[in-house]
């Protein structure tokens, strides 16, 4: 050809300065969603144009605990369930970092529960990604709170007979400030959500499905990776602003996308200042006031 | 690394590392112009990656980068190429390492 090869790779991938090179490929399943959700989180990150030394990020354990491995970020990869506590932790210590956490549905909602429901409580200032894809991938499809009913298991050979979360409803009853819901299909709103999310203020939640494929697709026999995306196209409907009660999910039926709850409400650090002012007056020196959005 | 850049044709093209695809067929799939395919070789995993068999279709939207799990994958229009390389060219180029 004209063109030597060298002025071929001389263009690199746009999300490559995002990334641990070093450690690609990835373990995930050919057809799994995480990686697409990191694509994701990468754009969000390129569009933001953050200094990308204030942001960190945190996950526990599990297939989407391993995101944390792969960016090229300040990263911790915590213990199983503890990655809101220890982001909550290096927000307190250090205001001015982003903080985002990004682990998978077990690890939030099931071992990490009580954790999601008081950062959210709190307002704690951290962005959550939770990548849900309806089971434990790493120890091989064990029902997860968030299976649907009905859908088989390998703790559940007969069909999920427990009821499921609601986990928008879950993050909105509990105080989160922007709460959505969007699938690997939709990627650029999802990474539109999760730029919305860097930016917010406040307790993020943001739920993206992504398929299984090679245990929650392969046991209820659903077809591949791609075969789940294009039943996201087909049954999911975009309501923003939705009521967050109506919008649970059952197997293989109507998906709610969208992005459900958007308010502001004081963050755990600023509510803290307030009321010492209130308390002390001036002697009282404010904490951690740029909190991260510079 | 590329299969796309021997045609000119089209608006834009994609570049693909075949060695990371683990054959997903994301890209293909959500293609809005449905210009990739499979490729008739395997990668050194054994997987077939995509390549663009309808050059002339190509956008250059980015959209199989955007889908693509395993960052194999990413499109790019023809101006932005060359206004890249440009860039690049001002400083002595560097034999780049891929």
């Amino acid at each position: 050809m004209s063109e030597p090869a060298t002025l071929v790779c001389d263009i690199e991938n746009p999300v490559t300065p995002y990334l641990r090179e070093e450690r690609l490929p990835h373990i995930w399943c050919p057809g799994c969603g995480i990686g697409t959700t990191v694509n994701c989180f990468a754009r969000a990150l390129t569009e933001s144009a953050m200094n990308l030394d204030k942001v960190a990020i945190v996950s526990g354990i599990g297939c989407t605990g391993r995101v944390a491995g792969y960016m090229n970020l300040d990263s911790f990869h915590t213990t199983h369930g503890r990655a809101i506590p220890f982001a909550t932790g290096l927000k307190l210590a250090n205001p001015d970092l982003k903080v985002v956490v990004y682990s998978g549905d077990g690890d939030l909602s099931a071992i990490g529960g009580n954790h999601l429901i008081h950062a959210a409580r709190r307002n704690m200032d951290l962005m959550v990604v939770c990548v849900n894809n309806f089971t434990y991938g790493m120890t091989g499809g064990q029902v997860a709170p968030t299976t649907p009913l009905g859908a088989t298991q390998t703790t559940m050979p007969y069909g999920n007979f427990e009821n499921p979360f609601n986990l928008p409803f879950l993050a909105d009853a509990c105080g989160a400030v922007y709460v959505a819901r969007w699938t690997v299909y939709h990627v650029k709103q999802l990474a539109k959500a999760m730029l919305e999310g860097l930016r917010k203020k406040g307790f993020v939640f943001i739920e993206a499905m992504a398929p299984c494929p090679t245990l929650y697709s392969r046991r209820n026999r659903l077809g591949d990776g791609v075969d789940q995306l294009k039943y996201y196209k087909e049954k999911s409907k975009v309501v923003n602003g939705a009521d967050t009660k109506d919008v649970g999910l059952t197997f293989q039926g109507d998906i709610t996308v969208g992005k459900f709850v958007d308010r502001d409400r004081p963050t755990w650090l600023d509510a803290m200042n307030e009321h010492y002012i209130q308390h002390f007056g001036e002697k009282y020196v404010p904490y951690g006031v740029s909190h991260g959005q510079d | 690394m590329s299969d796309g850049e021997q045609v000119k044709k089209g608006k834009g093209t994609v570049f693909v590392k075949p060695e990371v695809c683990k054959g997903c067929s994301y890209c293909i799939d959500f293609c809005p112009a449905h210009c990739l395919e499979f490729s008739r070789e395997f990668n050194r995993k054994g997987y077939h990656y995509p390549v663009l068999g309808r050059p002339e279709d190509c956008t250059g939207c980015d959209l199989c980068g955007l889908y693509c799990p395993d960052f194999a994958i990413f499109g790019m229009r023809f101006k932005d190429i060359e206004q890249r390389r440009q860039a690049a060219a001002v400083p002595p180029p560097v034999p780049a390492g891929s």
